[in-house]
C-alpha cells in the first residue's frame, strides 16, 4: 500500500515538473466535474453551503487567479499563497509566526486551509464569522497585505484580464468586492482533504499497523474530545495548557467575545495534514510533533489556566505517545496537497 | 371605466414619495467638517472631520395604525451630500403620523458573508478582524484627546449582546402627513453630533477619545439614540 502511494506521489511529481508550462496549460484547466461539491462520506452537514455562491468553473479559476496573485497587496509583493502554500496543507511550513510585505511579522501562525466549510468561525480567536468575509482581514491588515479593499478593487477594475475573468464568472465585468471575495470562497471552499490513510482506514480500504491501530485508540480516549473526528477539531475555542506568551500576550478568544472566561482560549485546530504545518500552535512555539506531544504529557509545563481534559494527559507515557505519533502521521493527504486544481497556476512563470 | 382606472392607480400607487433629508448639526449649529471648532457640554474644543451612521428599517405609520415598511439600508455620509436624502416612493394613501427608523445593521446581515451596495466593506465601515458592522463612524480632533495626533475616534458598533449598539429611533409628527396620489412630501431631520457626545453620559475626551471595539461602544449608542429630531415638514402636495 505505502509503495503504491509513493508511485503515485513521484508520478505526480513528475508529472507537475513536467507539465506546467503557462496558465493556460491543459493542467489547469477546470471542468465542471472538478468543481463539483461532494461531501466525504461521514462528515457531517457543512456551514458554508454556497447556496448564495454556486461554484462554476470560471468563479474557481477567478478565485483561484486571485488567491495566486500579489496584485491584492499594497505593494504587489505578496498574495494568499504566499502565506498559505499548497504543499504545506496551505499553511506556512517554518515559519512560527506570518510573514507579510516588507518584511512585517505577524502575532500568529499560519493556519491550514483545509475543509473550511464546517468551520463557523474562522481565525485561532473565531473573530470572522462568514468564509466569504475572511479575506477582507489578511488584505487589510498593516501585517499581512496592508491594502484598502477599495484600492484593491479599483487595481482590478484597471485590469483587462480581470474584467475578462470576472466577465466569464459572473456575466459582469464590472469588479465589486462582493463578486471578488465570492469567488475566492468558492477556490477556498473547494479545499476539502479527506483522503488520508485515516480515511480510508475508516472506510475500510486501508489497514493500519498494530501501532497506529494503538495510537488511534489512545487518541480517541485522550484527544478527541477537543480534536473530534472526523475533522479533528470540535470547533470551539479551549485552553490547551501552553502558559501565555509574554512576547505576544495574546488573549485570544477574549479578544472577540470580552468574556473574561474566554481569556487564552484558543480555536481547537484541525489535525488534518499535521505531519505538514508545523511549527504548531497559535504563535508556532513548537517546531515539531515530538515537542508538542511531550508538552501534554508534562503537567508541570501546563498553566493554571488549563482546560481541565489537559490534566489527564499526563498519565499518558512516551511509549503511548510514540504510538499516537504513529497514528498523527496517518491524517497527511497526499492527493490534497498535490490536487492540480488547488496548485499555482503561474509555477512556471515563477520558476 | 374612469373608477377602475382609479382603483387600478390605487392599488398600484406610483409617485406618491415622501423625501428624508438628514441635516447634519453641531447643537444649533451645522455642521462644517474640519474648519470649525465646537464645544462640548465640558466645554472642551473639539472639531469634526467624519461622521457617517446606516439607517435602516425605515418605518412610516398611518394614522390607521398601519406600519409601511422598507428593509433597504442606507449610509448617510456628511462627506457625501447626496447619501443625505433618501427617498422613500410607493407610498400608499393615507395620513402619516410617525417616522421609525433603526441606526445600525441587525444582526442577521453582520453575519451574511459579502454584500453590495451600502453594505459593501469598501465603504470603510467593517471591521475585518471581529466581523461587524460599524454602525456610526465619528471622528475629529480635540486638544484635549488622550489619543495619538489629538485624534477623536468613535467607531460604534456591535450586535451581540451585551455590547448590542442597535437603536430603534421614533419620531412622531407634530402634524400629520398626508399622502395621496402623486403627493411628494418632504421630512426634515436633524441629526446632531452634539447628542452623542452628552446625554446620558457626558463624553470627556480626556479620558474617552477613542472607541474602536466593543469596550465602551454601547455608552455612545445609548447616547446617539436621542441625536435625531424633527426639523421640520415640507407639507405642500
Ligand atoms: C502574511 C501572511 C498571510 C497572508 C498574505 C494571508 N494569510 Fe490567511 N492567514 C494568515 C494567518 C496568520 C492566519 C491566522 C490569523 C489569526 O488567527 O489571527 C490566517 C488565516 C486564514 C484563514 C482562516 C483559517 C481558519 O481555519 O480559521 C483563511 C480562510 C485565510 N487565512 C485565507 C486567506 C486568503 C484568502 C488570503 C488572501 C486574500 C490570505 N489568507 C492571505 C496569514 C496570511
Ligand atoms: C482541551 C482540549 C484539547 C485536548 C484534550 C487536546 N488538545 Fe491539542 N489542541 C487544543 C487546542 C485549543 C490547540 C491550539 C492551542 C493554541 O494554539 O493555543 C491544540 C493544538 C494541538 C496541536 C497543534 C496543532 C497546530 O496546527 O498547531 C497538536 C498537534 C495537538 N493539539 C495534538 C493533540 C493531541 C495528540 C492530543 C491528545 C494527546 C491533544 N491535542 C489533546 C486542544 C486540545
Amino acid at each position: 500500500m505505502k509503495s503504491k502511494i509513493y508511485i503515485v506521489v513521484l508520478f505526480t511529481a513528475s508529472f507537475i515538473i513536467l507539465a506546467f508550462v503557462s496558465p493556460e496549460d491543459p493542467y489547469f484547466l477546470i471542468s465542471k466535474k472538478d468543481v463539483r461539491l461532494t461531501i466525504p462520506k461521514g462528515f457531517p452537514e457543512p456551514s458554508y453551503t454556497f447556496k448564495n455562491n454556486k461554484i462554476t468553473p470560471a468563479g474557481f479559476v477567478l478565485g483561484r487567479k486571485l488567491f495566486y496573485d500579489p496584485i491584492l497587496s499594497k505593494d504587489s509583493t505578496i498574495s494568499c499563497g504566499s502565506c498559505h502554500q499548497q504543499f504545506a496543507a496551505f499553511s506556512h511550513i517554518d515559519h512560527g509566526l506570518a510573514h507579510g510585505i516588507g518584511g512585517r511579522i505577524g502575532k500568529r501562525n499560519v493556519p491550514a486551509l483545509q475543509n473550511l466549510i464546517w468551520n463557523k468561525e474562522f481565525m485561532w480567536d473565531g473573530g470572522i464569522n462568514h468564509l466569504e468575509v475572511q479575506a477582507i482581514a489578511p488584505i487589510t491588515h498593516k501585517d499581512e497585505m496592508d491594502e484598502n479593499l477599495d484600492h484593491v478593487i479599483l487595481k482590478l477594475n484597471q485590469r483587462n484580464d480581470y474584467r475578462i475573468a470576472f466577465y466569464k464568472a459572473f456575466k459582469d465585468s464590472t469588479v465589486t468586492s462582493e463578486k471578488m471575495l465570492k469567488s475566492l470562497t468558492q477556490f477556498m471552499g473547494l479545499m476539502i482533504s479527506a483522503n488520508s490513510k485515516y480515511d480510508k482506514y475508516i472506510l475500510g480500504k486501508a489497514s493500519f499497523s498494530e501501532e497506529e491501530k494503538k495510537g488511534l485508540a489512545l487518541f480517541r480516549n485522550n484527544c478527541a474530545s477537543c480534536h473530534k473526528e472526523p475533522l479533528f477539531s470540535d470547533n470551539t475555542f479551549k485552553s490547551n495548557g501552553i502558559p501565555v506568551n509574554t512576547i505576544l500576550n495574546d488573549v485570544g478568544r477574549k479578544k472577540i467575545t470580552g468574556i473574561e472566561s474566554d481569556q487564552y482560549k484558543f480555536k481547537v485546530p484541525s489535525l488534518r495534514n499535521i505531519e505538514l504545518t508545523f511549527p504548531y500552535m497559535h504563535d508556532g512555539r513548537f517546531r515539531n510533533l515530538t515537542e508538542v506531544l511531550n508538552f501534554y504529557r508534562d503537567s508541570t509545563k501546563h498553566s493554571a489556566y488549563s482546560d481541565p481534559l489537559i490534566h489527564k494527559l499526563s498519565k499518558l507515557s512516551k511509549e503511548d505517545m510514540k504510538l499516537i505519533h504513529a497514528f498523527l502521521l496517518t491524517l497527511t493527504d497526499k492527493t490534497f496537497v498535490y490536487d492540480r486544481r488547488f496548485a499555482d497556476p503561474n509555477f512556471s512563470r515563477k520558476q | 371605466m374612469m373608477l377602475s382606472h382609479e382603483s387600478a392607480y390605487s392599488q398600484k400607487p406610483k409617485s406618491n414619495s415622501i423625501e428624508i433629508n438628514f441635516s447634519h448639526y453641531v447643537g444649533n449649529e451645522v455642521l462644517k467638517l474640519d474648519s470649525v471648532i465646537y464645544k462640548n457640554a465640558l466645554n472642551q474644543d473639539f472639531s469634526v472631520t467624519k461622521f457617517k451612521y446606516y439607517i435602516a428599517n425605515i418605518v412610516l405609520l398611518r394614522k390607521d395604525g398601519k406600519p409601511i415598511t422598507y428593509n433597504s439600508y442606507y449610509l448617510i455620509d456628511e462627506e457625501k451630500p447626496g447619501s443625505k436624502k433618501i427617498v422613500l416612493e410607493n407610498i400608499p394613501i393615507g395620513e402619516y403620523v410617525s417616522v421609525n427608523f433603526t441606526v445600525g445593521v441587525d444582526s442577521i446581515d453582520n453575519c451574511s458573508g459579502a454584500q453590495s451596495g451600502a453594505l459593501d466593506p469598501v465603504n470603510g465601515m467593517f471591521w475585518a478582524w471581529n466581523t461587524g458592522y460599524i454602525f456610526m463612524k465619528l471622528e475629529g480632533t480635540s486638544q484635549f484627546s488622550s489619543s495619538p495626533y489629538a485624534m477623536l475616534e468613535y467607531h460604534i458598533g456591535g450586535f451581540k449582546k451585551p455590547h448590542n449598539c442597535i437603536q430603534t429611533i421614533s419620531l412622531p409628527l407634530n402634524k400629520s402627513i398626508l399622502i395621496a396620489n402623486n403627493y411628494n412630501k418632504t421630512i426634515e431631520i436633524k441629526t446632531d453630533v452634539l447628542e452623542i457626545l452628552k446625554t446620558p453620559i457626558s463624553i470627556n475626551f480626556s479620558t474617552l477619545s477613542s472607541v474602536t471595539d466593543f469596550n465602551n461602544a454601547t455608552i455612545i449608542a445609548d447616547n446617539y439614540s436621542d441625536m435625531f429630531s424633527i426639523l421640520k415638514l415640507n407639507d405642500e402636495k
